[in-house]
């Protein structure tokens, strides 16, 4: 298995998603005489795990069971250990396509932060291309190379521990594409526009607060990027649902007879609208949002630099 | 300056190009001597050969394109401006250049920034308007009068944005924002063997390809006679990319999956499966049309393939006929000939293809079609190995909750999730940064998931499967909610 490409069976070393239900699942690391501990019990390795085909269904200790899943960073973005807010798969689908990404595309990003985008973009620019991402802060850098090769994507991955408003990506006129998610984004423009290639590439910073937003286009417009362009993406997820709806009770008219609206024995006009299952209930499925969704997470602006 | 010659880097004869102004996109082959239409203006493409993508160009009288320099921004001074609006009338009447005025100074060859400057000059109103009015009014006239072209290299950003725009009919009314989902959900990438069902004229196909840059394998499942990939040879690719790319007809999957596939009868319209160089011949006649037409329903869109494997065909049977001009005997004979050999290359690679998916080793499938998705799904998800994701994307939410209950019920998924992106574009001026006014309405839907081992053993594990999905206790919920 490798996070750039898929393996059939799990082995030894390799990290792997134990999926345990809906919106419920946690990332581990595969070793022989491991033992790893769940709500259903306990799974042991090395005869539970190692040898197996990827999406089959291992039965725990306590009698309940569990998936295990290839790694993707779509599943690690959603289990990886947060060392800062990360970007979800949402805005990073938008950054891949709008930054016109694909394999043997040269990528500078900063900050690296959690790894989340990191990831994805990896899997996007290999096996030829490259990502250089640089973070400030010493411990983080020092996760993220140490992830990068446990997920045996070091090659393709080069982590440096500087300033990037200051000392820029450390590359020149190399870069397709360069994302920008840091506090000031604004400072580090010229440094971009610096490590993109000199007849051109693309752009983006992501930034939650408008005022950074619009620091950042006045920037990109004094530096001579074109096509500056701010944008915001949302998810929203439904669940499915069968749900039933009362029949309100409109009590019989006085004469017997009529028959009219939601009298029961008039239903079966209504049933063509919907299933009647039951008396007095009509049944139909249902795409349901969420109580509470996830609303703002930051302005994607994206730009091009051009010879022109 | 250095001029490398890096492929892909300069426009060249017979690549396809974008033309782009201000927000809009328009695709086209680049021919000489062929005349181009695009936002009111006629032009030729002859001089923009050789230049790099990203150039802009002018267009001069007679239809011809100059390059266009950056030219330093006159520097406004401190101008005459008013502070609100309440003492300008608008009474159409104070524009003192008519009509006919305007038409005179273009005629006379005057360049779109002097008619702007004329413009101003010649307004009433003008010196009253705000600082953020007379901004917008000139960002509005230059819009108008300084017609700029640029030629950009294709693209999924750029083709998707595209047909958003002008042709959605031919896509399903997929947006641009929801094809990328689809393409990060589904992990496309370099290396993986995908199955696409899709009828979006070739636009998603095209996506999956340039992700996975000529590298892994693409099997398109098609409905009727062949694919059609119009969209796809707008994206450029290298003739190597093609030599992975497979089709199967959607008439043969149940044969396949029930193990009855035979290869003695392949679907009617038979010139449409051939190698690339025809097939570019065929889409060429294909973007010719792009160019004219408008949107249309999916009923007109059926007629609509029908048509253009006419079209195809008509195509080849005249380039089958030019290439045998020698005796009519001769001519026959080989004509025979050839037909045969291309059946038998046809029904080769149908085999090659559906050896390919009684593998059921695929790493992933990808539908967006104007068809029913579950009865796809239910039976396309059958070539998919465990532990891969799926997309699926339909204009409508309706469908895909049948399809969810239809996946639930047959078991074999999981993390199955129904969403739809919300997009919004951002003015941003200094002291003037809003949302803009017109948003997308919608941009379609998605039902994504992961395969597991299918399970023989049916009732308990399925019903085991629905209490762990069922309502979430409001634990869970506040996990969902973090977890975005």
């Amino acid at each position: 298995m490798s996070f750039v490409e898929y393996g059939d069976t799990i082995k030894d070393g390799d990290t792997a998603i134990v999926f345990l239900g809906h919106e419920s699942m946690f990332p581990v690391k595969v070793q022989h005489g491991s033992k790893t501990q769940t709500k259903y019990g306990v799974i042991r390795h090395s005869t539970d795990l190692i040898g197996k085909r990827y999406g089959s269904k291992v039965t725990c200790s306590k009698g309940g069971w569990v998936f295990i899943l290839h790694p993707t960073p779509e599943l690690w973005t959603m289990n990886l250990p947060h060392r800062t807010q990360i970007l979800y798969s949402t805005d990073i689908s938008l950054i891949t396509m709008m930054l016109e990404l694909k394999p043997g595309s040269i990528v500078c990003e900063s900050g690296t932060g959690s790894g989340s985008l990191s990831h994805a973009i990896i899997r996007t620019v290999a096996p030829t291309g490259h990502l250089y991402t640089v973070e400030f802060h010493q411990q983080r850098a020092e996760k993220a190379k140490e992830e990068f090769q446990e997920h045996k994507v070091e090659h393709l991955v080069t982590v440096k521990n500087q300033d990037v408003c200051k000392n820029g990506f450390g590359v020149s006129n190399v870069a397709d594409a360069v994302f920008l998610d840091i506090p000031s984004p604004w400072e580090a423009i010229g440094h971009a526009k610096s490590a993109l290639k000199i007849e051109g590439g693309r752009i983006c910073s992501f930034s939650p607060c408008i005022e950074q937003v619009q620091r950042t286009c006045l920037a990109m417009e004094e530096h001579g990027f074109t096509e500056i362009n701010t944008l915001e993406i949302l998810l929203r997820v439904y669940n499915v649902r069968t749900i039933s709806l009362q029949i309100p009770d409109l009590g019989k008219a006085a004469e017997d007879n009529s028959s009219t609206g939601f009298d029961s024995s008039s239903q079966s006009n209504q049933g063509s609208l919907y299933g009647i299952l039951q008396q007095g209930a009509a049944q139909f499925k249902s795409g349901v949002p969420l109580k509470e969704m996830v609303g703002h997470t930051g302005y994607l602006t994206f730009a091009t630099k051009s010879l022109f | 300056m250095e001029e490398s010659a890096k492929p892909g880097l300069r426009i060249r004869e017979g690549d396809c190009a974008v033309l782009k102004r201000d927000e809009v996109f328009k695709a086209v082959l680049v021919l000489r001597r062929r005349k181009v239409i695009f936002e009111k203006q006629w032009f030729y493409l002859d001089n923009a050969i050789g230049h790099i993508y990203g150039t802009t160009f002018e267009v001069s009288s007679g239809g011809s394109l100059q390059p266009k320099k950056k030219m330093e921004e006159t520097t406004t001074e401190t101008k005459e401006a008013g502070t609100d609006n309440r003492n300008i009338v608008d009474d159409g009447k104070s524009q003192k250049l008519t009509h006919d005025d305007i038409k005179a100074l273009k005629d006379k060859g005057i360049k779109g920034q002097e008619i702007v400057q004329q413009l101003i000059e010649n307004s009433t109103t003008f010196r009253g308007k705000t600082e953020f009015a007379q901004d917008k009014y000139i960002k509005k006239k230059k819009k108008k009068y300084e017609a700029v072209i640029t030629i950009v290299k294709p693209s999924t950003r750029i083709l998707s944005t595209m047909y958003y725009a002008r042709e959605p009919g031919k896509i399903n009314h997929l947006r641009y924002d929801t094809l990328a989902q689809m393409l990060t959900l589904g992990n496309i990438r370099a290396g993986n063997k995908m199955i696409v069902m899709e009828t979006c004229a070739g636009l998603v196909l095209g996506a999956i390809m340039e992700r996975m840059g000529g590298y892994g394998s693409v099997i398109q499942m098609y409905p009727g006679g062949g694919p059609v990939r119009a969209a796809t040879s707008c994206f450029g690719f290298p003739e190597s990319f093609f030599n992975t790319l497979y089709e199967f007809p959607l008439s043969k999957v149940d044969s396949l999956v029930s193990g009855t596939f035979s290869s003695e009868t392949l679907p009617s319209e038979p010139e449409y499966n051939v190698p690339a160089e025809e097939e570019s011949n065929g889409s060429l006649d294909e973007k010719q049309t792009l160019i004219q037409e408008t949107e249309e329903e999916s009923s007109t869109e059926a007629v609509m393939e029908s048509n253009e494997t006419e079209e195809q065909e008509t195509m080849d049977l005249a380039a089958e006929d030019t290439e045998y001009k020698g005796s009519k005997e001769k001519g026959n004979k080989e004509n025979i000939r050839e037909k045969q050999r291309k059946q038998q290359e046809r029904r080769r690679k149908l085999v090659e293809t559906a050896a390919l998916l009684e593998e059921k080793n695929a790493d992933g499938l990808i539908v967006a079609s104007r068809f029913h998705p579950t009865p796809l799904l239910l039976s396309l998800l059958e070539f998919v190995a465990p532990s891969r994701p799926f997309v699926v994307y339909c204009q409508y939410k309706e469908p895909l909750l049948e399809c969810y209950t239809k996946l639930r019920e047959k078991g074999g998924v999981i993390n199955l999730k129904l969403s739809e992106t919300w997009l919004r574009n951002y003015q941003v001026l200094p002291d003037r940064s809003h949302p803009k006014l017109m948003m997308s309405g919608g941009g379609g839907y998605l039902l994504s998931g992961i395969t597991v081992t299918a399970e023989k053993v049916q009732s308990d594990a399925s019903s085991l499967e629905a209490q762990k999905i069922e309502e979430p206790t409001s634990k869970k919920r506040k996990l969902q909610e973090l977890h975005c």
